[in-house]
């Protein structure tokens, strides 16, 4: 087994260089994706939300926006995604629209889930994204299906599947994870182990060190990569892909990595020891993007602040678009739970 | 042509469906080289191969989620249940993803969970139980309950094909015991229509399943006595036909709910509930409940045989009834 952490970015500053890294234009693709992540959430948790525009249950993945970048950019679009709640990376690089993932949020008839589910339960099969649902783990069998049907059509197309370290306690994961590797399906379990679940700390959630250790008990490999070092990400998930596609099963990758919030919105992570909070605030994936790429010549710091302002226009048009869109007729609470002609 | 088992009208039904469409596989435990604890499968593994017919761990909730994934992307999954029983293993797969993506999303799930339920087999606690109700109480998706070989062969054709989850209960008790003369060509019965299996003019018995069969015994003794039950089965509890049992009642102004599920929360419940909103000028007497007790499914012949309705308790309700 292939437990090992590896990383092409030093924590703090420029680029170690050890591993095969994406095009420049790949590379400046990851900076934007991760930057409209930051930017999309911050508008939704800390302007929407308490602006009372977005209700109920608000989570974001700030500190992990590296995950599901890297893990993304690199797919066709054949392939099928499985997203969890901390990785929106994933359904921007898919081409869900702004405007669609606002008014999600924002309950209007015009989201990804027409206003019957909220935040991140979003999905669209013309994109191949399968949402998750709050019991977590249940979409890891659910991504094993989406693997079977394309094995057993020949096709070579692979289904990524995010996940947290606290899902992994569930039985669900491990009865999808031991399926998917039982038929070989073509499948990559990728694990943001962000450290808690809510507040429940990793080591009352497993007795073992690593979550890609449990990837043993189901004979695949399991790798640990640096989850705030993007190209890392993306040296692992390709690797993965590309034994997936070649037939040859899952693997699992544990991008380590650290939840630089709260669980939810209304949560202030106060059980977080302030030092460690720190620790890994430093090691911001974005950050750590940033300087590499600077450093090694692929953009500018006045390049970035260009794609800061462009993500902030994107968002400031989509979110009055979203504002705009109306909400579902009361009516509508009756449609759609069975087929309908 | 000879007669066709309950059990190889299922084994037909899948069988020609998977000719038909190429969408269609099967899987479950045991059900490829072993060919299903009842053998429902039983040479398809030979015929359709490894990836129509798959043989999967011990894992309820992974199968209906791996069934779940791969209709997503366009197949049509049958999973297996080796018993309904454990079905309870794969509750949240069905209640909250299978049954709610296509309200959610638009992303309609068209799978078919089937397996064996019922008791009269001393199989006890965890190989009788009747858990359609958990289901029927989940906006999303259809249950439907057989009790003859031509809708068992006509309701899983119609449950293959249907866009959206079906639960599909096959009472085992009728596996061998029940067969027919079935037509040679492709025929189907819908999803939510009731069949009057008996026409009668006192009572009407309304009941699904195996207890179909105890209903009729009575029926054939209670018209020695001059009581004419009409028994009326439903095939499918959800949706079930509405029409044709307040047409029923109507008709006939009494009414008894037989069922081999147990009492409080069975569907005898929901139907007394909606007799009463739509029919309570046509009652001319309560409307009386033949249901299991509220226990386990117990083994010992003479608990189990306490425990299943009988015929001799349609007989005395039917009795009581038409008295009143």
């Amino acid at each position: 087994m292939n437990v090992k952490t590896i990383s092409t970015l030093s924590p703090v500053s420029g680029p170690i260089n050890e591993l095969k890294v994406p095009s420049e234009e790949l590379q400046l693709q990851l900076l934007y994706f991760m930057k409209l992540t930051r930017e999309l959430e911050y508008r939704i948790e800390r302007k929407l939300y308490r602006q009372g525009k977005v209700l109920g249950g608000v989570y974001v993945g700030r500190g992990q926006e590296a995950i599901a970048a890297g893990a993304c950019i690199g797919l066709r679009k054949s392939d099928v995604i499985c997203p969890s709640h901390r990785d929106m990376a994933a359904f921007l690089i898919r081409g869900m629209s702004l405007r669609v993932i606002l008014a999600q949020y924002m309950g209007r008839k015009t989201g990804a889930t027409r206003g019957r589910d909220a935040n991140m339960h979003m999905g669209d099969l013309d994109l191949n994204i399968i949402p998750f649902i709050s019991m977590l783990g249940d979409h890891v069998p659910v991504a094993a299906g989406a693997g079977l049907a394309f094995k057993a059509r020949g096709e070579d197309n692979v289904a990524v599947c995010f996940f947290g370290d606290g899902a992994t306690s569930r039985g669900d994961w491990h009865e999808g994870v031991n399926m998917a590797s039982v038929l070989k399906l073509p499948v990559v379990y990728i694990c943001n182990n962000n450290q808690y679940a809510y507040s429940t700390p990793l080591e009352r959630q497993m007795a073992v060190e690593n979550v890609a250790d449990r990837a043993v008990a189901y004979g695949m490999p399991g790798e640990i990569v640096d989850g705030n070092d993007v190209l890392a990400v993306w040296d692992a998930s390709e690797r993965a892909i590309a034994r997936a596609r070649a037939g040859q099963g899952p693997t699992l990758i544990e991008c380590k990595t650290f939840r630089l919030t709260g669980h939810s919105a209304h949560d202030d992570a106060a059980y977080v020891p302030r030092e460690l909070m720190a620790h890994w605030e430093e090691r911001d994936p974005i950050l750590r993007l940033e300087r590499a790429l600077v450093e090694t010549g692929v953009i500018t710091k006045s390049g970035i602040d260009k794609v800061q302002e462009r993500v902030q226009n994107e968002i400031d048009e989509a979110i009055q678009l979203a504002e705009n869109d109306p909400y579902p007729d009361p009516e509508d609470c009756l449609k759609d739970v069975y087929f309908e002609q | 042509m000879p007669a066709t088992t309950y059990v190889e009208a299922i084994r037909q039904g899948i069988w020609e469906e998977m000719e038909k469409d190429e969408r269609v596989f099967v899987l479950g435990e045991d059900v490829g080289i072993y060919g299903g604890a009842f053998k429902v499968t039983e040479g398809m593994l030979e015929r359709f191969g490894e990836w129509r017919v798959i043989d999967t761990p011990i894992s309820e909730s992974a199968i209906v989620g791996a069934a779940i994934g791969a209709a997503l992307m366009g197949l049509r999954p049958i999973a297996e249940m080796q018993f309904a029983d454990f079905i309870s293993c794969a509750f949240d797969q069905i209640t909250n993803f299978a049954a709610k993506s296509r309200y959610r999303w638009n992303a309609g799930v068209p799978i078919v969970i089937r397996g064996p339920s019922g008791g009269g087999v001393h199989g006890g606690p965890f190989h009788s139980q009747n858990p359609e109700m958990y289901y029927v109480h989940t906006p999303g998706l259809k249950v439907v309950c057989p009790s003859s070989a031509y809708d068992a062969k006509g309701l899983i054709k119609s449950a293959i094909r249907d866009p959206d989850p079906v639960l599909f209960f096959e009472h085992k008790f009728l596996y061998r015991r029940v067969k027919e003369e079935l037509p040679a060509e492709d025929f189907t019965v819908p999803i939510g229509k009731a069949a009057v299996r008996r026409t009668g003019s006192d009572i009407s018995v309304i009941t699904y399943g195996a207890m179909v069969y105890t209903a009729l015994d009575a029926a054939k003794e209670l018209e020695k006595e001059g009581i004419d039950l009409e028994v009326l089965d439903l095939r499918s509890l959800l949706p079930f036909d509405r029409e044709a049992v307040l047409e029923s009642v109507k008709r006939t102004s009494k009414v008894i709910l037989l069922h081999e599920d147990t009492r409080i929360g069975g569907f005898a419940g929901e139907l007394a509930a909606v007799i009463s909103e739509e029919a309570f000028e046509y009652l001319d007497g309560p409307i009386r409940r033949i249901t299991a007790p509220d226990t386990p499914v117990p083994y010992s012949p003479p608990l189990e045989e306490f425990f299943l309705p009988k015929i001799s308790d349609v007989m005395r309700v039917a009795r009581e009834l038409y008295a009143y």
